[in-house]
């Protein structure tokens, strides 16, 4: 793992019209591998991926993407830097095809063939549908469209919100195959309820609460201590076994 | 195009098409066979008036389908540059003479006039929401056309302007010559300026149709529908939305003012009631609507039935009203002066029975364009 962190967040601050959702939250993202952001619904996890990918935009705080400063970054600049995003609600689009919906994320409309076949062997249904209506695909379809639409090219980083919401548990299994193979390429920013898709995938973990970082440290460490996972999250792993 | 792509692409292609998709294609084919031919098909010359606006009808409403259908963006202003088109060309046809100079630089200058408005409506407010984006165009508009009334020195005012097209279009102009030195004919038709002036209409555009939907079948027609789908998503992906809706609002009045110059030259005359009134908006609107907003080829069959009820619902109604002359109520209510009535009933029930429009009902997802 290298030292130096590919995000990092310092004392950010962020707020939905009148309310005030993140007090100070900061933490790094050291590069390559999963790296989970838990919490309690409201707790303000979505949130910070937003404000990252600079859909809020941060009151105060400074947000730094390989050491580059980008709170104050639109999206799209974000974007071009190597930042996908894979909102909660997929983000595809539905009136588009599978195909479509790829194309618009390639840099110049082409897709490189050994990447789209890793793509198809990751997800076959990707190949299946692919000229069909993204609007048509199963709810599980559309979540690895999403995420096949964010490693079309390769990403540094990629942010990606409650995946596994809904989804059928061997989808979701196929799923964590996946983003271990997506994690060698790049890292992933990982917002999860599911803690035992997170416990399986995270190298390190940060648990926000009310708007703040309430611990960051190691998943094993946080996965061996349920006496923790209780004070955090109000849960303990057995309970999720 | 990857090959995997191309694959997929023609395996979509073989695909069986649906009964809808057929009626639409051998609509469209018979609408498009008809404005080809139209003045070897109706020998009358209203018929090929009416031919010739619905060609020019056919590029602007397609052109303003790319606002409303494929960006989602409600702009009230496309009369507004189709008007800065026409008046261009028509104030230097009559400035400058009959001429191709002429007509080159009234189109350059109402084209470049519309396009720098464009560009200003679409940079000043194209970031605020969709509703007061549309108060701005219909405000824009309502100026256009004041300063047209106003300015009569310039534009003539309500009456508008009468000028001469290029002598190429005079009907005594002699395209091709028989061997007694007369007109020649083909099929029956005198090849003279007349017939070139409804072909240099038809192929303007068909040029400009051509472009319509070069660009959204190209993958800025994509980009487009992924901005009218969900525009912070389309920001997430990294395609800045203000850039992509300017420039295309840009690219639709280009195409308008191209239309309006065309329009000004067949019709030798422009004033506010042929090219700039609210009522060619709302005609435009009714187009979309009927051929299916997001749908290129709707705008043939939309434009086709709308100008073929304004221009012939009245004499449909009169034969109608006579062939029932004696039965009771009927002929009242058929008679030609309801005809908007009627027409008003025609876009309702188009609307209830096709509310994707015709081609979006139709053809459904088969539509590429």
């Amino acid at each position: 793992m290298s030292a130096t962190p590919i995000l990092s967040l310092s004392g950010v601050k962020t707020d939905i019209a009148q309310y005030h959702v993140l007090h100070d939250v900061s933490f790094d993202v050291p590069e390559g591998g999963v790296h989970v952001l838990l919490g309690r619904n409201g707790a303000g996890k979505t949130t910070t991926l937003r404000t990252i990918m600079g859909l809020w935009q941060a009151r105060a705080g400074t947000i730094r993407f390989r050491g580059q400063e980008i709170t104050a970054a639109h999206t799209t600049e974000i974007a071009r830097m190597g930042i996908a995003y894979v909102p909660e609600n997929m983000g595809i689009f539905g009136g588009l095809t599978v195909e479509e919906n790829m194309r618009l994320a390639s840099h110049d409309g082409t897709f490189d063939p050994d990447r789209l076949s890793r793509i198809h062997t990751l997800f076959p249904a990707m190949k299946q549908f692919w000229a069909k209506p993204a609007g048509a695909l199963s709810g599980g379809q559309k979540q690895m469209l999403a995420i096949s639409r964010a490693i079309i090219e390769r990403r540094d980083l990629i942010l990606i919100d409650e995946p596994t919401k809904g989804l059928a548990p061997a989808i979701i299994a196929a799923m964590i195959e996946a983003f271990r193979e997506i994690a060698t390429e790049s890292t992933i920013l990982l917002v999860e309820q599911n803690f035992n898709f997170a416990r399986s995938l995270g190298r390190g973990v940060t648990v926000i609460d009310d708007g703040r970082v309430a611990h960051d440290g190691q998943m094993d460490a946080l996965a061996d201590d349920s006496a923790l996972q209780t004070r955090l999250l109000s849960l303990s792993l057995d309970q999720h076994q | 195009m990857s090959m995997v792509s191309e694959t997929a692409t023609a395996a979509a292609g073989r695909n069986t098409r649906s009964a809808g998709w057929w009626i639409v294609a051998l609509a469209i084919g018979g609408i498009l066979f008809a404005l080809a031919f139209a003045p070897f098909l109706f020998d009358n010359v209203r018929s090929q008036q009416v031919a010739a606006r619905i060609c020019i009808f056919i590029v602007l409403v397609a052109s303003y389908d790319l606002l409303i259908g494929y960006t989602g963006i409600v702009s009230f202003a496309h009369t507004m540059f189709f008007g800065l088109g026409a008046y261009g060309a028509a104030i230097a046809l009559r400035g400058m003479g009959p001429g191709w100079d002429a007509v080159a630089v009234g189109t350059l200058a109402g084209v470049g006039a519309a396009a720098l408005l464009a560009i200003l409506i679409g940079l000043l407010s194209l970031r605020v929401k969709a509703i007061f984006f549309a108060m701005v165009t219909l405000a824009a508009a309502s100026v256009m056309l004041v300063l047209a009334s106003q300015l009569s020195g310039l534009t003539g005012g309500e009456d508008g302007i009468t000028y001469r097209a290029p002598d190429l279009f005079k009907p005594a102009t002699k395209l091709w010559l028989d061997a007694d030195g007369k007109v020649a004919t083909l099929w029956g038709v005198k090849l003279n300026g007349k017939l070139a002036a409804y072909y240099f209409v038809v192929l303007s555009c068909a040029l400009l149709f051509a472009v319509i939907l070069r660009v959204v079948a190209s993958p800025l027609g994509t980009v487009l529908e992924a901005i009218r789908e969900n525009e912070m998503r389309a920001e997430a992906i990294g395609y800045r939305v203000v850039a992509y809706r300017t420039g295309v609002f840009c690219l639709a009045a280009v195409l308008a003012a191209l239309a309006g110059s065309v329009w000004a030259v067949w019709l030798k005359y422009t004033g506010p009631d042929t090219a700039l009134s609210f009522a060619i908006m709302i005609d435009i609107l009714l187009m979309v609507v009927i051929g299916g907003m997001g749908t290129v080829w709707g705008a043939v069959l939309g434009v086709t039935l709308m100008s073929l009820a304004q221009f012939y619902l009245k004499d449909l109604m009169e034969v109608a009203a006579h062939a029932t002359g004696d039965l009771p109520l009927l002929p009242e209510l058929l008679d030609p002066d309801r005809w908007l009535l009627w027409l008003g009933i025609l876009f309702i029930l188009l609307v209830y029975f096709f509310p994707k429009g015709l081609v979006g009902t139709l053809a459904g997802k088969e539509r590429r364009a």
